[in-house]
């Protein structure tokens, strides 16, 4: 007689053989027993949260700078839809997430019992796969098949809805199965004819440009070693999105800079007068294009992507390679290399003229601002952040706004996973707990959420979980008490009338860290900040970094709505003539 | 609407949609039709007509027949889309002009009124593969297959001969010849 399992034991013996080591999580009824099997399963660390949204966000942390999935575990109804915010920001950063939640008993649902929801109805949307485990002989599998459907082809979220009664049924323990088709979910099916056909291209390419996204940090340091090898290679110019930052080192000559929304004025020029256009890992997002209509309008555009309904969604592409990124970018810098006297050294030669015309758009040196004496610029402050810790192999997170725009600019980020930001979504209160996942996926690195005043509140609660577990996060805070980006566009948009935008009653930050048990630090002018910061790195456990910056600071440049690329706005001083006219305003 | 100049809506000019039936193969299981539907409905498209029910008991495999309009780019998104959801196993799509394939939907018409009026209905029938189903001397029941279009029509024809309930089917397809789509 083989031995039998509870639905508890067979959940733990899964992540076991899963190879988790944390899950982020807070307990509740409907997950009692599976609470109660945690005590047995010593290699699980459990990470008690204050609330379940901030454990979707550390699991994202967790994931996106580790490369592994985030398990996170919650109970019924609230527990499951305080969860929600999270699991639509890993969909839409593409992040492996297993999200496993408890639910009430089999012979309860539907009868709006006590903290029922229709778990796997609300999560159906935001989520890449879920199920509701009905029959404990289904479970293990499930659990196998749900880490496999997070983590191949375009990751993402999935959860399981184990009702209670399951977590204490019986049955046998299954292995996961070595090799199990997905209904050919899993895309890698390029042949070495696409590949000819891109070498072509760059072979013929005047004004080349590569944009890259967020799917080459997904497809693993492999795939960023050979984007920087491809680049090398070809002698192109390279712009990242948001997501893809770190992919390629920020401070490289043949890096432009973030393209988009608030990209710099020679990534978004670039991308609209290229002739060849190669999209490596990115989906070609609205804060991307700007006006669709006069998209980069005369150039051959690629598309390498491992999601199939990537591809022409939003940009109709000449040239499309659906598959892993560094298995694509290897195998075209293989074909280059055959066929090296052909191509590398003349090519460069090819392009010398749109280099020229490049380091002209650079001139316009577009991320520079005004600095000051008397009060501290929140870009001064990202700068010398970076300065005070570009040698120390940090990870960034952030809230969302206008500090996390200043931070894409102007942090340089070298290496992948090192960067972790909520950009699709754009979900504010993202970055503290990411830090928190962040911390404890690399207890020995140095973790900065650089934030902002009013996203940080939002889930200001996991400071507790950082003491608890004595995770030395540094929450770098540029106050400006402000939303900011609500409050620039309403200054560029809607005469500004500062409509609810400022918040008139901030909690004392340095109380605030006092009565968490951690570190408080204020800055309130320039010549302090430097040795404020150096205070933060030093000091081994959890800050509240408080930095006072101008609070009427806009993020420049910036491309307005209904204005396509090589319409930028570059500063104060640019200002009178681009003014965001009827329209536009209604579309941003 | 006014003309967008928006950079971050969709593409502005309006291209021309057409009728397209997708046939879609999942298992069948609890949910995914939800899912299905979920899909069309969370990315704003159509469903004119919507037909399911399990085809292989044995391999537990549901057909789905939906009848959708949009744009070429818009059909295409919908197919890649379907076919990125776990339970989804093939998804076929064709041109309502398609004359590779047959599309048939099947209605039930509730007709009551004197004799003259009954069958005059009947009569108007006939072409499509008419069934009497039930009938007493004031009322009768009857059952016809043919195209949506000619239902359309044939219900409005009959509306003032003594029409009083329609139930119909959504659209079922398949092709022609010997070849099943793979």
């Amino acid at each position: 007689m083989p031995k039998l399992y509870t639905g508890a034991e067979i959940v733990f013996k899964c992540l076991e053989d899963q190879k988790v080591e944390h899950i982020f999580g807070y307990p509740g009824g409907a997950v009692l027993p599976i609470y109660d099997e945690l005590k047995n399963h010593t290699s699980i660390k459990h990470i008690l949260v204050r609330h379940e949204q901030g454990a979707g966000h550390a699991a994202e942390g967790y994931a996106r700078s580790s490369g592994k999935p985030g398990v996170v575990l919650v109970t019924s109804g609230p527990g499951a839809t305080n969860v929600v915010t999270a699991l639509t920001d890993a969909y839409m950063d593409s992040v492996p997430l297993v999200c496993i939640s408890g639910q009430v008993p089999t012979h309860l649902i539907g009868t709006d019992a006590f903290q029922e929801c229709d778990t796997t109805g609300i999560t159906r949307p935001c989520t890449k796969h879920n199920w509701l485990v009905k029959d404990i002989n289904n479970l293990s599998e499930i659990m196998h098949e749900a880490f496999k459907v997070a983590t191949t082809g375009r990751p993402g979220p999935v959860l399981v809805d184990i009702p209670k009664d399951i977590q204490f049924a019986k049955t046998r323990y299954k292995k996961p199965k070595k090799e199990k088709k997905l209904n050919g979910k899993f895309n890698n099916s390029f042949s070495q004819k696409q590949i000819d056909q891109l070498i072509e291209l760059l072979k013929n390419a005047k004004k080349p440009v590569i944009y890259s996204g967020g799917g080459v940090i997904n497809s693993g340091p492999k795939a960023s070693d050979a984007l920087r090898e491809f680049v090398e290679l070809t002698g192109f110019p390279i712009t990242s999105t948001l997501q893809g930052l770190g992919a390629y080192p920020g401070d490289d000559n043949q890096f432009l800079g973030m393209l988009g929304m608030h990209g710099t004025y020679e990534a978004n020029n670039a991308m609209h007068d290229c002739d060849l256009l190669i999209n490596i890992g990115a989906r070609f997002d609205d804060r991307i294009t700007g006006k669709i209509d006069e998209f980069s309008p005369n150039s051959k555009k690629v598309h390498i992507d491992i999601d199939p309904s990537s591809i022409n969604k939003i940009i109709k592409v000449d040239l499309a390679i659906v598959g892993d990124v560094s298995k694509v970018i290897g195998k075209v810098n293989k074909t280059i290399l055959k066929k090296k006297n052909g191509h590398s050294k003349s090519n460069k030669s090819n392009i010398a003229k749109w280099w020229e015309q490049i380091q002209k758009w650079r001139g316009k040196d577009s991320l520079n601002f005004v600095n000051s004496n008397d009060n501290i610029k929140p870009q001064h402050a990202v700068q010398r952040l970076y300065e005070l810790t570009k040698d120390k192999d940090t990870y960034v997170t952030t809230e969302v706004g206008q500090h996390q725009m200043w931070a894409a600019q102007h942090y340089k980020f070298n290496k992948p996973n090192r960067w972790m930001t909520s950009g699709g979504l754009g979900t504010m209160g993202y970055g503290l707990p990411a830090a928190v996942g962040v911390q404890v996926a690399h207890p020995e690195k140095l973790v900065v959420d650089i934030a902002g005043e009013a996203s940080v509140l939002m889930t200001m609660q996991e400071m507790s979980t950082a003491v608890q577990y004595n995770l030395p996060i540094k929450i770098f805070i540029l106050n400006n008490q402000y939303m900011g980006m609500v409050r620039q566009w309403q200054e560029l948009l809607h005469e500004k009338n500062y409509s609810e935008s400022y918040s008139e009653a901030l909690p004392d930050f340095l109380k605030m860290a006092e009565a968490y048990g951690c570190k408080g630090i204020k800055a309130e002018n320039p010549t302090q900040l430097d040795e404020k910061i150096q205070e933060m790195i030093d000091y081994k456990g959890p800050v509240i970094f408080d930095c006072h910056v101008d609070p009427n600071e806009n993020c420049f440049p910036m491309i307005p709505s209904g204005k396509p690329h090589n319409q930028m706005i570059l500063g104060p001083n640019d200002q009178e003539d681009n003014k965001i006219k009827g329209k536009g305003k209604a579309l941003v | 609407m006014p003309k967008s100049k928006s950079a971050y809506s969709i593409t502005t000019k309006k291209k021309k949609s057409d009728t397209y039936i997708f046939v879609v193969w999942v298992d069948n299981e609890a949910g995914v039709l939800a899912r299905v539907v979920g899909l069309f409905s969370g990315r704003g498209y159509n469903i004119e007509s919507l037909a399911v029910a399990e085809v292989d008991a044995v391999k537990n495999i549901s057909r789905i027949t939906i009848v959708t309009t949009g744009t070429p780019q818009v059909i295409d998104q919908i197919k890649l889309q379907l076919t990125k959801l776990v339970p989804v196993h093939k998804v076929a799509e064709f041109k309502r002009e398609d004359k590779n394939v047959i599309f048939k939907e099947m209605a039930l018409f509730k007709i009551s009124g004197k004799k003259k009026k009954l069958d005059k209905c009947l009569n108007a029938c006939k072409k499509f593969d008419l069934v009497i189903l039930d009938e007493t001397k004031t009322s009768k029941v009857i059952q016809i297959t043919a195209l949506r279009r000619e239902i359309d029509k044939i219900s409005k024809k009959l509306k003032p001969w003594g029409l009083i309930s329609a139930s119909r089917t959504g659209a079922v397809a398949m092709t022609r010849g010997a070849k099943i789509f793979n």
